[in-house]
């Protein structure tokens, strides 16, 4: 990759649309799952009608419509940075989905919890700011 | 029980889709034109690539176990869990894609397995 700003500028771009729409897009699912019930009782035979309820769950569509934003950002920025780049640099989405969950779905996190969240985003800034692509252009 | 296998299904084959993804994109070579008729051009020409079919279906089962797993537990569960991705993430694009992963990115890696660890624990 060379180091252009317009190449950074593109990056940062795509990387802000993937950290807004990918925690939106969990956090909707979450919600709509809850109303379909539980998969500890999802026998094969009951598989059609929860189909049916997740696909009649306006939170499901809404959460799709997210993640399939993210996804076309994501396969946008996945032809001129690596894989092994995008994955970690994108993971800023866990705290916002954790802070999404608390606030917003009313979700009990444990102190534990907490710190191991914080935990996993420290990781990810060790694994952010090494070169985008490491492979040669092809 | 249930839980780890799905959360499991949705690492193992969310990441190796997205590799594969990664594949027909790296093929397909670099996005320069952001108007909407060529992003258009470029999603058909990488649905052309056996890859990018591989990897979709790799990330659909990927994604109906994560809504099952979503109707089981909270959203501040699984997505912290599924940060396990980076640690099968790297491992793939060293393997499969011949990245180059840096021994600080290593570090990250295992700072972040930690973090799942204590996020794992703290459910309890």
């Amino acid at each position: 990759m060379t180091s252009s700003p317009g190449l950074h500028f593109k990056t940062y771009c795509m990387l802000l649309i993937m950290v807004v729409f990918a925690p939106l897009g969990n956090v909707l699912l979450g919600r709509g799952m809850k109303n379909v019930g539980s998969a500890v009782s999802w026998a094969p035979a009951k598989l059609p009608h929860i189909l049916s309820l997740v696909l009649a769950s306006g939170y499901i569509w809404l959460g799709v419509a997210s993640l399939l934003t993210f996804f076309v950002a994501y396969m946008l920025i996945l032809s001129w940075a690596d894989f092994s780049y995008v994955q970690p640099a994108s993971s800023i989405a866990l705290l916002v989905v954790a802070l999404l969950g608390y606030f917003y779905l009313g979700e009990r996190i444990s102190p534990l919890h907490w710190v191991g969240i914080v935990v996993i985003c420290l990781g990810v800034f060790v694994v952010g700011n090494t070169p985008p692509r490491t492979t040669e252009a092809r | 029980m249930r839980e780890a296998v799905l959360l499991f299904l949705v690492v193992v084959s969310g990441t190796g889709g997205e590799i594969c993804v990664t594949r027909a994109m790296k093929r397909v070579g670099e996005v320069t034109d952001f108007r909407p008729l060529a992003v258009i051009r470029v999603i058909l020409r990488a649905m052309e690539l056996p890859w990018m079919w591989i990897g979709i279906s790799m990330m659909a089962l990927a994604f109906f176990s994560l809504l099952a797993v979503l109707s089981i537990e909270n959203v501040s569960f699984v997505v912290p869990v599924t940060a396990l991705n980076y640690a099968a993430g790297a491992l793939g694009g060293k393997f499969f894609l011949g990245e180059r992963v840096t021994p600080r990115r290593w570090a990250g890696v295992l700072i972040v397995c930690i973090g799942v660890t204590l996020v794992w624990l703290g459910k309890r």
